[in-house]
């Protein structure tokens, strides 16, 4: 994102062009916001005449953010309940690996259920991590069935009595309707089993336009109350989030930023907003 | 796949089929149409202007010529075809063997691309063509890498070599190193070597990377690339290309709705060609990427050749040609018949993704009418069938209502669907009779193209896919 702040020092000097909002344009395509979006941002920004470029911007970037709360939802009689979900290979388990890792250091008790059963290994990566964290994790066989799964392991939430039950899932694509039944099923466990406060949609910073789909699907299938943004440690600056908070309100919860437990924080909108336009 | 692109340029080069005469304005419309759904699509802006820019360029350019013809639309969309097959890679590019086996390959990627999985379906797909390739799992990083690696080699029968337990212990590049010299003792001819995901910004890794590069010394370095990838792709690239380099691109996931338009960017930026696809989470849903075939997906003509492929792969030879000597003998078209013919259908894999193959089913309400296909309708026209006994097969016609509710009873369907399937086999039968006798298909039956490889017999499938369908989706692509 250099380009963008020669293009905001270079905006600041004064003479602001057609072409520099163009450049301005370019940046934010090439942030993954997406063309209509960046669109729509620019012109918001270019009709605050009070501020200077850069503060526009800012405004119009943080006015498409939702004003929803970034917290996690809290059960008060049970177990408070998460389900991560997301396509395949945007940090799911390493997400919920962090989750717990956090959950745990803030002093709460947390199960887990390793409701991934179809990819090879998905269980023994969530053990090891549960292993090196010291958090319980229920797990049931390879290519078992993941409804089955999760229900024991709220079984398990509720007997032991503690504050989280973390549920891990399988990556799936959103197209994939059978699966997208498989994910409701065991919404509808957990339902039955008392709740579900938060479910998490896990998102690659990398991810392009597709992202937007699939946060509508996957809030279709399951219901989806914010997002997880993994991956931001590298030169990708997950401006699909921010697509998708526009589309669809939820809200992003959390940001992964590395692959160690504690590599996770809670989400900073001027932080984030900063990353996107290269200031620091 | 590449689905909206599709349908964005489908609908523009369709535009320019209602208009005849083409003018320069027409051409400047629907350049600036292709631009906006190659960036709505993760094309990077640099990819998207050279390309519309050349597309302009070379339709003008050959305005005249193309309004001398009859249909100048065509004219565009040669144009338009052509430079699409040429930035998505140009010739269908084959792995490079060593001259002394083995041929090492080794996969790079960021973490998530699908490398692991990939690895298994890269080394199935070899298998099958009658290789020994051998597993490395040299990521050592990821939490149980290792184990995925092995137990998706034990799912497609290939070994691995893991000497190391990974979960940050080993180094990867004597695993690898040791990987190779394993293969050569024990004379595998493919080498596949996994290495853990990296960022394109993590130097560490990337040396690391390229250590195991000069200890394997690959013939190939596959670069794994997640088709959902949005405009970082190109950033990703050039440092993986800068890092390790790499001689060609795979592309995974690309079974969903990905747009896909960030493997156009790095094919085009960084001239290295995509090799392979996986389209599935079965270890056989992998292929070799045919630019040509995918630039007739983009634009909507359909993938003719792999499904020609797929049926041949799918027919027993045998069963065709006693279909035929039945056929040339004189012999009715049988319930029979149908269901081995269904069954060698059921082979070649999911429906869905076969008529998604036939032209125009790509588009618009086709799409969301293949969406909802319905996949067990075979299983539930194979059940009625297997309910029947021989001589109903043989014999539609002795089939009486204690006949059907008997067998509508024992398939577990409604007896409806057993009179609706009676119904659509005996026009089929029909069909064939007329075959027969006129040669050829009857008016209003598509022939399929590109299929004249396969045995004449299987020419008759189209109007009994038509036969046994009570899906609109099948329905419709059948008429065309």
């Amino acid at each position: 994102m250099a380009l963008f702040s020669k293009i905001i020092a270079k905006l600041r000097g004064g003479s602001v062009t057609a072409s520099d909002w163009d450049d301005l344009r370019i940046s934010l395509i090439e942030a993954d916001l997406g063309a209509t979006l960046s669109d729509e941002l620019i012109a918001i920004a270019k009709n605050n005449k009070s501020e200077s470029v850069e503060m526009a911007m800012r405004g119009a970037l943080v006015g498409a953010l939702t004003k929803s709360s970034r917290e996690i939802a809290q059960a008060t009689s049970r177990p408070t309940t998460i389900l991560v979900v997301g396509v395949n290979g945007t940090g799911k388990t390493t997400s919920v690996a962090k989750l717990m890792s956090a959950l745990t250091m803030r002093g709460s008790s947390v199960v887990v259920a390793a409701a991934d059963t179809f990819r090879a290994a998905a269980i023994e990566q969530l053990q090891t991590w549960g292993e090196r964290i010291g958090v319980p994790v229920v797990a049931g066989k390879f290519q078992g069935d993941p409804a089955s799964v999760v229900f024991d392991a709220a079984k398990r939430a509720s007997d032991d009595g503690v504050d989280y039950l973390i549920v891990d899932t399988a990556g799936r694509l959103h197209t994939k309707s059978n699966l997208m039944d498989e994910l409701s099923k065991i919404r509808r466990v957990l339902e039955k089993a008392g709740g579900v406060d938060e479910v998490l949609l896990v998102v690659d910073a990398t991810t392009g336009q597709n992202g937007i789909i699939q946060a509508r699907h996957f809030t279709e299938s399951v219901g989806v109350t914010g997002l997880i943004l993994t991956k931001m440690d590298g030169s990708a600056k997950g401006g699909i989030a921010l697509a998708i908070e526009r589309e669809s309100g939820l809200p992003i919860k959390f940001i992964g930023t590395g692959e160690g437990a504690d590599d996770f924080a809670a989400f900073d909108p001027d932080l984030y907003i900063s990353g996107l336009i290269g200031s620091e | 796949m590449f689905d909206s692109l599709s349908a964005k340029f489908s609908s523009a080069l369709t535009s320019l089929r209602s208009r005849g005469r083409i003018k320069a304005g027409d051409i400047d419309e629907i350049v600036a149409e292709i631009r906006t759904a190659l960036i709505e699509s993760d094309v990077a802006l640099a990819v998207a202007d050279s390309f519309t820019a050349t597309i302009k360029e070379l339709s003008l350019g050959s305005l005249e010529q193309i309004n001398k013809s009859t249909n100048p639309a065509n004219g565009i969309f040669e144009i338009v075809n052509s430079e699409l097959v040429k930035i998505l890679g140009g010739e269908t590019r084959r792995i490079r063997m060593a001259k002394k086996a083995p041929t090492v390959i080794m996969l790079v990627g960021l973490q998530g691309a699908g490398k692991t999985s990939l690895a298994g379906k890269l080394a199935l797909y070899l298998k099958n063509q009658g290789n020994t390739p051998l597993l490395v799992a040299s990521d050592l990083q990821r939490p149980n890498a290792v184990n995925q690696l092995q137990q998706v080699g034990a799912s497609v029968g290939i070994p691995v070599f893991a000497p190391e337990p990974g979960n940050g212990v080993g180094d990867p590049v004597k695993v690898a190193q040791a990987g190779r010299k394993f293969a050569e003792d024990k004379l595998h001819n493919f080498v596949i070597v996994d290495t853990a995901g990296r960022l394109g910004v993590d130097e560490e890794l990337m040396s690391q990377a390229s250590r195991i590069r000069d200890a394997v010394k690959p013939d190939e370095i596959l670069f794994v690339v997640d088709a959902m990838l949005g405009q970082d792709a190109v950033r990703t690239a050039s440092s993986f290309l800068e890092g390790v380099g790499f001689d060609g691109v795979v592309l995974t996931k690309l079974d969903g709705d990905a747009r896909g338009g960030a493997a156009l960017s790095i094919v085009s930026l960084t001239g290295r060609p995509i090799m392979f696809a996986a389209t599935g989470e079965k270890p056989s849903d992998f292929d070799l990427f045919h630019p040509d075939r995918m630039a007739s997906r983009i634009l909507g003509l359909g993938d003719v050749a792999t499904l020609a492929e797929q049926a041949k792969a799918a027919f027993d030879p045998d069963l065709s040609k006693k279909f035929e000597e039945k056929y040339a003998a004189g012999d009715d078209f049988t319930l029979i018949d149908f269901l081995s013919q269904l069954q060698a259908m059921k082979k070649m894999g999911s429906m869905t993704k076969m008529l998604g193959m036939l032209p125009g089913m790509n588009s618009g309400a086709m799409k969301k009418q293949l969406d909802n296909f319905d996949e067990g309708d075979l299983v539930k026209t194979e059940a009625i069938i297997q309910s029947m006994t021989p001589a109903e097969r043989h014999d539609v016609k002795i089939l009486n209502g204690m006949r059907r509710a008997r067998i509508a009873k024992g398939s577990g369907r409604a007896v409806s669907e057993v009179n609706n399937l009676v119904d659509r086999f005996t026009t089929a039968q029909k069909m064939m009779r007329q075959m027969r006798k006129g040669g050829g298909l009857p008016a209003g039956m598509p022939a399929m193209p590109g299929m004249p490889a396969l045995p004449k017999t299987n020419k008759a499938l189209p109007p009994k896919k038509k036969s046994k369908s009570g899906n609109p989706a099948k329905r419709a692509a059948e008429q065309g």
